[in-house]
């Protein structure tokens, strides 16, 4: 199924699909990421391998814009993806609009 | 240029701390070559005690592991000794037949244990308490014998005992004079001792004098001189050290009653030195840390600076003495005996069991005793080591701790900066803030690891607490471990505040408590849910966003993002049927492991999370629970019924247990296990709560633990009867779930609060009665997590489900 709105934005979920708290994992075109829904329906969303040993990041603790890798506790910034000090590291990020109670990601 | 070689003889605490000083002084100087005759780094012998006692694990207490010599470079031979020494061509020969030249040799071969020259003292089961073997074999014997005898009643005897005692042995201990510790204590502190000691178990027979140890080839017990006898299986000797000088008499050295030195701890033979309780300094022979340690500081000065005699070299040191024996405070230093000349300050308190007394000779503190309350010794040490003038001082300023009034200065506040902290590695008041401020420590192992205090007997560690919080003005006292960085607050002020202002919601927590974050992490949150639930069984929701991923899907994450699934098998029993249906969702969902648990379940690896819900559906077993802060698995051997060695019905009892407490949340995962006899086939003894049948009684474990910190589980209770067993349980296991910190498992909980804490609070009946209820009102909350999910579209679709976008252009 085609779900483009225009060359960028491409439609995954709708926002109440998403929990705040609990990370949602998604596939798109052979790439895999984890969205998390924010307090203020702001979605934030990045690759779903923690840069330490790979860990499902949708699958950890969220603590507003920071998950914990369910893996081996590693804290990441969901909004920049480095990986929290002393640990060092950096996940992929990705752009998300929301229109409409739609959740859009902007691919490059 | 060549370097200079430097061979040690003793890998012990006195000649591996003067080498730290000399690489500390000049690390590149010297080719450093150790020999030492136990097969083990260097290590705290100070804290066998502790080992023994079970506070502290042998691993803990190296001092310098083998990457330390690797990393410095020093050429390390254990078990291995020199034998040899030639002065003349200084050169050194070992029992495996290895040669070294030296330039400097430093002899620190230590002592040995004295061993009394009485008949029978040969026999099997007689030991002396110096050495890890000695440790090893106590703890041995412990599994199969009950009673043990102590010869001597000074520090090292008393402490050998409270470990016995700790073991399970009845202690009775043996000494010559008519009170305990004669030469630290004085008669009344001795006595107030004593008693204190009978209350913790253990037996006294002072003014004994041993005649001879009976028993075949092992020793069965001892005979007194005026007749009496006792029985004993194991014998240890700790009546003093004699100091280890045959090398030293052999290759020419002066001896007297150990190694003769000069304050540069030369001996008679040049580049021959000696330090530790081999040598022999102003005839005084040590046998305490804080002299080798200064010893080994002033060897480690004179060996850098090229021979060249420094001024003062080494003055002999103010003997002090602590006992390491938990509940039981004596600090004793100095000449505390009542002299002609001496007068002395005195506080007792029968009441409180307070003893305190201050020797003082032409206005100076010359010694002092203290019994109960110790926090005055390091400031009395001060004044001992500075001969301070104290005939304008009130009681009060010398005992600090007898102020009364309400808002008593922390000792430390009133230290000089030169003062020192911890006596055993000369560190001040000075070095400790100055670390503390300029490194931001944070912990009592911080402060360790950077300066060194109380990083041998650990006398010094409550000093060192308060001068942190007086430091970092953190009200609380660093003893008190805050529950994560989000919060100042321990995990007992946690859970008191949810209860005494009825907290409902993690949120509301975090809010109401002043976290310092906004959402918390991954160590508070799981734990504030836990005290929630814990609070208010009936009505609290458990937030699944602050759990861990394998409480919150109710399956275990694995290293590649897949789970496994492990179904309930009461009591590890199984029937064809589910097997089958473990077959067939194998087969469906091509499950790439099938594997057998150590808790005897069957577990499925490797299942898409999404796939969870159907595998549940399909196997149509309830959860397992191998992934929860819960009541795991009930292990069972075969039991009874089939066994020729069984002596009661463990699978009953097992799958009873199971069934009762199946999900019950507590602190961190709890495992059981029953046993039908002694030869413990279920592994009993290394559980959370292990069962084992005896005819006709049930015997109760507790504590243990097979995992990281491998410790076996202390017997807690023998009962009769099936219901008797579930009593204990339920009140164990609710006490358990109130009072250990969330994470905690019962090995840790049960070393940091004691046995005896445990099993008083549950002596009473009513507390019991209420512990009962308690656990039988949150196990009415329990359900099945597998089909509380099927049940819900709603947590199916947030938890499990992924979403899969496909793109096409």
């Amino acid at each position: 199924m085609t779900q483009v709105l225009n060359e960028q934005h491409i439609y995954v979920a709708q926002l109440r699909e998403l929990s705040v708290g609990i990370g949602k994992k998604l596939t798109i075109a052979g790439l895999e990421l984890a969205l998390f829904r924010q307090d203020n329906d702001e979605v934030l969303a990045v690759e779903n391998r923690c840069p330490h040993k790979g860990g499902v990041l949708s699958d950890g603790i969220v603590s507003g814009e920071h998950v914990f890798c369910p893996m081996h506790d590693w804290k990441i910034d969901l909004r920049k993806g480095e990986a929290v000090a002393p640990d060092v590291g950096c996940v992929k990020t990705y752009d998300v609009s929301i229109i409409d109670d739609g959740v859009y990601l902007l691919m490059d | 240029m060549l370097k200079q070689k430097i061979i040690l003889i003793g890998n012990g605490m006195a000649g591996v701390r003067t080498l730290e000083e000399i690489i500390k002084k000049d690390p590149n100087k010297f080719e450093i070559t150790v020999f030492g005759e136990e097969p083990h780094p260097n290590y705290n012998r100070i804290l066998l005690s502790s080992v023994l006692q079970g506070d502290a694990s042998i691993d803990s207490i190296v001092l310098n592991s083998y990457e330390w010599y690797e990393e410095n470079q020093i050429e390390l031979f254990t078990g291995d000794t020199v034998v040899k020494v030639d002065t003349k061509s200084q050169t050194v020969i070992s029992q495996n037949g290895i040669s070294r030249h030296y330039d400097q040799l430093i002899f620190a071969t230590g002592s040995n244990p004295f061993m009394l020259p009485l008949p029978g003292a040969d026999k099997e089961g007689v030991i002396a308490f110096r050495n890890i073997k000695d440790c090893e074999t106590m703890i041995d014997t412990a599994k199969n014998y009950k009673k043990a005898a102590v010869i001597g009643g000074g520090l090292l005897g008393l402490e050998a005992a409270r470990g016995l005692l700790n073991l399970d042995m009845e202690v009775e201990v043996i000494h010559i004079a008519d009170y305990l510790m004669e030469r630290q204590l004085d008669d009344q502190a001795g006595r107030m001792l004593k008693e204190e000691l009978e209350e913790q178990g253990m037996k006294f027979r002072l003014n004994a004098h041993t005649e001879r140890l009976t028993g075949k080839k092992r020793v069965d017990g001892v005979l007194f001189k005026d007749g009496s006898k006792l029985d004993a299986d194991l014998v240890v000797m700790a009546v003093g050290i004699k100091p280890n000088v045959a090398l030293a008499k052999e290759a020419g050295l002066e001896t007297n009653r150990a190694i003769v030195v000069n304050d540069y701890m030369q001996t008679s033979v040049q580049n021959v030195y000696a330090v530790g309780e081999c040598a022999e300094h102003s005839g005084i022979v040590y046998g305490l840390v804080a002299p080798l340690y200064e010893q080994g500081k002033a060897l480690a000065e004179h060996i850098c600076a090229n021979d060249t005699l420094i001024e003062p070299g080494y003055q002999g040191s103010i003997v002090y003495t602590q006992l390491k024996v938990s509940g039981v405070d004596v600090f004793s230093a100095g000449r505390f005996q009542d002299g002609e000349k001496t007068k002395s300050i005195r506080v007792h308190d029968e009441f409180e069991g307070i003893f305190k007394k201050v020797v003082v000779e032409d206005n100076k503190v010359i010694g002092a005793v203290l019994f109960g309350d110790t926090s005055d010794s390091p400031r009395l040490l001060t004044m001992m080591r500075n001969g301070q003038d104290i005939s304008k001082m009130s009681k009060v300023a010398i005992l600090p701790s007898e102020n009364e009034s309400d808002e008593k200065e922390s000792v430390v506040v009133a230290m000089a900066d030169s003062e020192t902290i911890c006596g055993c590695n000369g560190v001040s008041k000075g070095d400790i803030v100055k670390a503390i401020n300029e490194q931001g420590l944070t912990t009592v192992d911080q402060v360790k690891a950077c300066t060194n205090a109380s990083r041998s007997c650990g006398g010094c560690k409550p000093l060192v607490a308060e001068l942190l919080s007086v430091t970092t003005g953190e009200e609380a006292s660093s003893q008190k471990e805050p529950i994560c960085g989000c919060s100042d607050l321990s995990h007992e002020e946690v859970a008191a505040e949810i209860r005494d202002k009825g907290l409902n919601y993690v949120r509301e927590v975090m809010n109401v408590l002043g976290w310092t974050t906004e959402n918390g992490c991954s160590k508070c949150r799981p734990a504030v849910n836990y005290y929630l639930g814990l609070n208010n069984p009936i009505e609290y929701e458990d937030d699944s966003t602050s759990k861990f991923v394998n409480e919150r899907l109710h399956a275990n994450i694995q290293n590649d993002g897949t789970f496994s699934v492990v179904p309930r098998m009461y009591g590890g029993v199984t029937n064809s049927e589910q097997l089958r249906k473990i077959a067939d969702v194998a087969d469906k969902y091509q499950v790439p492991l099938l594997k057998v648990t150590g808790g005897q379940r069957i577990d499925l690896l490797g299942i898409a999370k999404e796939d969870l819900p159907k595998v549940w559906t399909d196997l149509g077993m309830r959860s397992g629970y191998a992934y929860g802060k819960s009541i795991r698995t009930v292990k069972t051997c075969v039991g009874e019924n089939f066994c020729r060695f069984g002596t009661q019905d463990s699978i009953g009892l097992g799958i009873q247990i199971e069934k009762k407490y199946e999900g019950l949340s507590t602190p961190h995962k709890v495992k059981m296990a029953v046993s039908a006899c002694p030869r413990n086939c279920a592994e009993s003894g290394i559980k959370d709560i292990g069962i084992v049948g005896v005819e006709g009684a049930w015997e109760i474990y507790v504590g243990g633990n097979g995992g990281v910190d491998l410790r076996s589980a202390e017997l807690f209770a023998k009962v009769h009867t099936d219901q008797e067993v579930l009593d204990t349980i339920s009140s164990f296991l609710q006490f358990y779930r109130e009072d250990a910190r969330y994470l905690e498992r019962t090995s840790h909980w049960v070393e940091r609060v004691g046995l005896d804490h445990i099993k008083k609070a549950l002596e009473n009946e009513e507390k019991r009665a209420q512990l009962i209820e308690r656990v039988e009102l949150a196990l009415t909350k329990q359900q099945d997590p597998w089909s509380d999910v099927l049940e819900s579209k709603d947590k199916q679709e947030s938890l499990y489900e992924k979403k899969e976008v496909e793109v096409t252009n």
